[in-house]
C-alpha cells in the first residue's frame, strides 16, 4: 500500500538557476502530475541535469519557486540515479542496505536486487561491477528508498544496448508499482519507448511540454522539431 | 579497521596507564656522556641494586647539560667531573655537598701522522701551543662539559685563545666525547678526551695517544645531591644512600675493580 | 664497505642469538610508538574529518599550520615537551619526565599533524566525489563522516602508516625527553645514536637494520591485513 502521495504535482514557477554567474535555467514554468513516466528530452547543455537536481531538492533555485506536493523538494521522499553511479566500497547488498536506514535492511536489499536480477551478485564488490550492473545496483539502491518521484538523469549513455535494455525493463517496473518517473535522456528511442509526457528543454528554456504521441508526431517547435530530425546537437 | 583502531587505542591507554615503576625505589641521575661510555653505569648500577634494592636511572648528557637538569629539579644526584660547576652548582643553593668520588685522567689524542709533532711529549700545555702554531686540525666538545671545561683551562695556560681558530683549524663540535673522537678520526685531527672513553672507543681509525701523563690531565669526578630544599620531588634518602654508597670503602673498591680491555679506568679518591 | 658487511652480520646475530637487551629495546620502541600513533589516530582521524568538512573562518590557515606541521623538527617538539614536563615546568606535577610516557606525548605530537593533514585530504577527495550520491541518499553529516572514513579506510591506513614511519625513524624528540636511560627509555634510534657516539659504528648500523626490518615486517603486517580486509568486506 503507498502512502498518502505529498511530492506531487511537482509544480515550477518561474524557476531560475546560475552557477559561477551563467544564468543556466531560465523562467521555468512547470507542473508535472501523477502518472506514466515524464521524459526531458534536450541536447546536451540543455539544463536537463540542473533541472532534475532542482526537483530532488539537491540545489536551490536562484529565482522563482518549486514545489512539491505543497511542500519543499526533499531527498527524502524522493531519488535520483546519476548518470555514473557511485558506488562505496562494500558489497553491491551492503550499498543497497545502505539506503535503508532500518531494521530488516538486509533482507529488504536482497529482495530488491532480486527484482533487478543481480541476486548473483550480492557479495561481489560493487566497484568491482559492469558500468550496466552498478547502475542497475544505484537503481535498486534509489528503489530501496521508497520514492514518491524517482530522478534518472541520464542513466544509460554510457552503456551498451543490452544493459540499456535492463535498465529500461527495471524502470518500467518501478514505473508499474505506482513510482511517478521523471527521466532525462536524449536518446530518442528511449524516450518513444518509455515517455507518457515529454518535456522539451532547450538552453535552460521549457519549449514544450505535451503528451508523447503528439510531441513525436507533430512537434510544435522549430527546434523540437530539429532535435527529433537529429539536426538540433546543443 | 574499525577493530584494528580499537585495539591500537586500548594499547595507548594500557601503555599509558601502565604503573610506572619508577613510583618504587628509584633516582634519576644526571651524570655525562663520557662516564656512561665507558660502561661504567652498566658494571656498578646492578651492584648498587642488588645491595640497596634501589633502581638508577643515569640520563647522560655534557656536564653543563647535566647541571641544567638538575637546577630544574629533573634528577635527583648528579655525578660530574667539571670542579669549578659543580662548586657554583652549590654555591648557588641548587647541591647540598660536593663531595669527590673517583679520577681518571684526560689524554691528548692525535693522528699518527702527528702534523704538530708533539706524539711522546709529556707537558699538554706546550703540546696545544705547538698545535695552535701548526694550525692543526683541532676538535673541542664546545658544550660545557667537564672535558670542555678542562680544555678550555688548558688552553688558558697555554695563553692562547683557541677562538681565534674559529672556522678553520679549531673545530667546535657541540656534541658528545664519542662524537668528538669519530670526528677526529675522520678529519685526522688533535682531541682532548678522557682516558675511559677513549679505552672504550672502537672506531680510532689513525687516532692514537699523543700526549698523557702531565698533572694537568688530571680528571676529577664529584657527586652531588640536589638540594630538597629548592625542589621538594627530590628523593633525598633514596639519592643520599646512593652517595653513600659510591663514596664507601666498598664502593670506592667497586669503582677500582672496573676494567676494560685490562685497564683500570677510575681511581677512587673519595676523601676517608 | 667492510663495516656494511660486518653490520649486516652483527645484524643476523643480534637477531637470531635471542639477546634479551635487543628485544627489550625492540618491545620499548614498539610500544612508544604504536602507542603514539595510536593516539594521534584516535585523536587526528575526527580532527580530519572536520576540517574537511566544515567551513569556517580560518579554515584555510589551519589547513596550511597542519601541512606545514607535519615537518616540525622533532628537535624543537623535544625541547619544548622537555620544558613542559620539566619539573619546572607547568606539568611537572605529573613526573613523568625521562619515562616512556613522555616519549609517547613527544611522539603522539609528532604524528597527529600527520594524520590530520594527510586524513583531510584524502577525506576532502573523497567527499568531492561522493557528497551529492550521499545527500541525495538521504545521509546527514554524522553518517555521512562515517561514510567517508569507513569508504576511505585503505587510503586512511597509509596515512596511519606515515604516521608510524615518521615515529618509528625519529630520535630528536625521545632522547631529550626520555633521556635514553639504559635499560628503561632507550629505545632502538637511541641506541643506535649511542653506539654511533661510542664509535661502535658496526654494532650502530647492525640495530639499524634490525630496525629497518621492524619497520617492513609492520608495513608487511598492515599489507596483508589490508588485503584480508579488501577480500572480506568487498572493496
Amino acid at each position: 500500500m503507498r502512502a498518502p502521495m505529498t511530492s506531487l504535482p511537482l509544480v515550477l514557477r518561474d524557476t531560475g538557476f546560475s552557477a559561477g554567474g551563467v544564468e543556466i535555467l531560465h523562467d521555468l514554468s512547470l507542473a508535472i502530475a501523477a502518472g506514466p513516466p515524464t521524459i526531458v528530452l534536450g541536447p546536451n547543455g540543455a539544463g536537463k541535469s540542473v533541472l532534475l537536481r532542482l526537483c530532488h531538492g539537491l540545489l536551490s533555485p536562484a529565482a522563482g519557486e518549486i514545489r512539491a506536493g505543497g511542500n519543499s523538494p526533499s531527498t527524502e521522499r524522493t531519488a535520483l540515479v546519476f548518470q555514473r553511479p557511485v558506488m562505496l566500497r562494500r558489497t553491491a547488498l551492503a550499498n543497497v542496505a545502505y539506503a535503508i536506514g532500518r531494521k530488516g535492511a538486509r533482507e529488504r536489499a536482497a529482495a530488491l536486487l532480486e527484482r533487478v536480477g543481480l541476486s548473483h551478485l550480492a557479495r561481489r564488490p560493487a566497484r568491482k561491477l559492469s558500468g550496466g550492473e552498478q547502475q542497475r545496483v544505484a537503481l535498486a539502491r534509489a528503489w530501496a528508498r521508497d520514492p514518491e518521484i524517482l530522478f534518472l538523469d541520464e542513466p544509460t549513455a554510457s552503456l551498451d544496448p543490452a544493459a540499456t535494455r535492463a535498465v529500461e525493463d527495471i524502470v518500467a517496473e518501478i514505473a508499474s508499482q505506482g513510482v511517478k518517473i521523471v527521466m532525462a535522456t536524449h536518446d530518442l528511442g528511449q524516450a518513444r519507448r518509455l515517455a507518457g509526457d515529454i518535456v522539451f528543454l532547450h538552453k535552460g528554456r521549457i519549449l514544450e511540454h505535451t503528451p508523447a504521441e503528439d510531441f513525436f508526431a507533430a512537434p510544435k517547435t522549430p527546434q523540437a522539431a530539429a532535435f527529433l530530425r537529429g539536426d538540433l546537437l546543443t | 579497521m574499525r577493530l584494528f583502531r580499537l585495539v591500537l587505542a586500548f594499547a595507548a591507554i594500557f601503555a599509558l596507564a601502565a604503573p610506572s615503576h619508577a613510583q618504587e625505589k628509584s633516582i634519576v641521575v644526571a651524570s655525562t656522556t663520557s662516564t656512561e661510555g665507558t660502561g661504567f653505569f652498566k658494571y656498578f648500577l646492578p651492584i648498587f641494586k642488588q645491595k640497596t634494592g634501589i633502581d638508577v636511572k643515569v640520563v647522560a648528557l655534557g656536564t653543563g647539560q647535566a647541571l641544567d637538569v638538575a637546577r630544574r629539579g629533573d634528577a635527583d644526584v648528579v655525578f660530574v667531573h667539571a670542579k669549578p660547576l659543580e662548586e657554583k652548582f652549590v654555591a648557588d643553593g641548587d647541591g647540598v655537598k660536593r663531595q669527590e668520588v673517583m679520577y681518571n685522567d684526560f689524554v691528548l689524542i692525535g693522528p699518527k701522522s702527528d702534523p704538530a709533532k708533539i706524539a711522546g711529549s709529556k707537558d699538554v700545555v706546550e703540546a696545544l701551543k705547538k698545535v695552535a702554531a701548526a694550525k692543526a686540525p683541532f676538535v673541542s666538545r664546545g658544550d660545557r662539559s667537564g672535558t670542555h671545561v678542562a680544555e678550555l683551562a688548558l688552553w688558558k695556560q697555554a695563553g692562547i685563545d683557541p677562538q681565534t681558530g674559529k672556522g678553520s683549524w679549531y673545530r667546535e663540535i657541540g656534541q658528545g666525547m664519542g662524537q668528538a673522537l669519530n670526528t677526529a678520526s675522520a678529519m685526522n685531527g688533535y682531541v682532548l678526551s678522557d682516558r675511559g672513553s677513549w679505552i672504550a672507543f672502537k672506531n680510532r681509525g689513525d687516532l692514537a695517544i699523543a700526549v698523557e701523563g702531565d698533572k694537568k690531565l688530571f680528571n676529577q669526578y664529584g657527586v652531588i645531591l640536589v638540594n630538597p630544599a629548592k625542589h621538594p620531588n627530590v628523593k633525598k634518602d633514596l639519592g643520599q644512600a646512593f652517595i653513600d654508597f659510591v663514596v664507601s670503602p666498598e664502593g670506592q673498591q667497586t669503582i677500582a675493580a672496573y676494567k676494560v680491555d685490562g685497564q683500570q679506568l677510575f681511581f677512587p679518591n673519595a676523601s676517608k | 664497505m667492510s663495516d656494511l658487511s660486518q653490520a649486516l652480520s652483527v645484524a643476523f646475530h643480534l637477531m637470531f642469538s635471542g639477546n634479551r637487551e635487543l628485544w627489550e629495546i625492540v618491545g620499548l620502541s614498539l610500544s612508544v610508538t604504536l602507542s603514539a600513533v595510536a593516539i594521534a589516530t584516535f585523536l587526528g582521524l575526527p580532527a580530519g574529518a572536520f576540517l574537511a568538512f566544515c567551513r569556517f573562518p580560518g579554515r584555510n590557515a589551519l589547513i596550511v599550520i597542519f601541512n606545514a606541521a607535519m615537518g616540525l623538527p622533532p628537535v624543537v617538539v623535544g625541547l619544548l615537551i622537555y620544558l613542559l614536563l620539566s619539573r619546572s615546568g607547568p606539568l611537572g606535577q605529573f613526573g613523568i619526565l625521562f619515562t616512556p610516557k613522555a616519549m609517547i606525548v613527544a611522539q603522539a605530537f609528532l604524528v597527529f599533524p600527520i594524520v590530520v593533514a594527510l586524513s583531510r585530504q584524502v577525506i576532502e577527495d573523497l567527499w568531492a566525489e561522493y557528497s551529492e550520491q550521499l545527500r541525495s541518499l538521504g545521509s546527514g553529516p554524522l553518517k555521512s563522516v562515517g561514510t567517508l572514513l569507513w569508504d576511505g579506510r585503505f587510503s586512511l591506513v597509509t596515512v596511519v602508516l606515515a604516521g608510524f614511519g615518521r615515529a618509528a625513524a625519529e630520535v630528536g624528540a625521545i632522547i631529550i625527553v626520555g633521556g635514553n636511560i639504559d635499560g628503561f627509555t632507550r629505545t632502538m634510534t637511541t641506541a643506535i645514536a649511542l653506539e654511533t657516539s661510542k664509535g661502535d659504528l658496526a654494532l650502530a648500523l647492525g640495530l639499524g637494520f634490525v630496525l629497518l626490518f621492524i619497520i617492513v615486517l609492520v608495513n608487511a603486517l598492515a599489507w596483508l591485513a589490508r588485503r584480508t580486509g579488501e577480500n572480506l568486506a568487498g572493496a
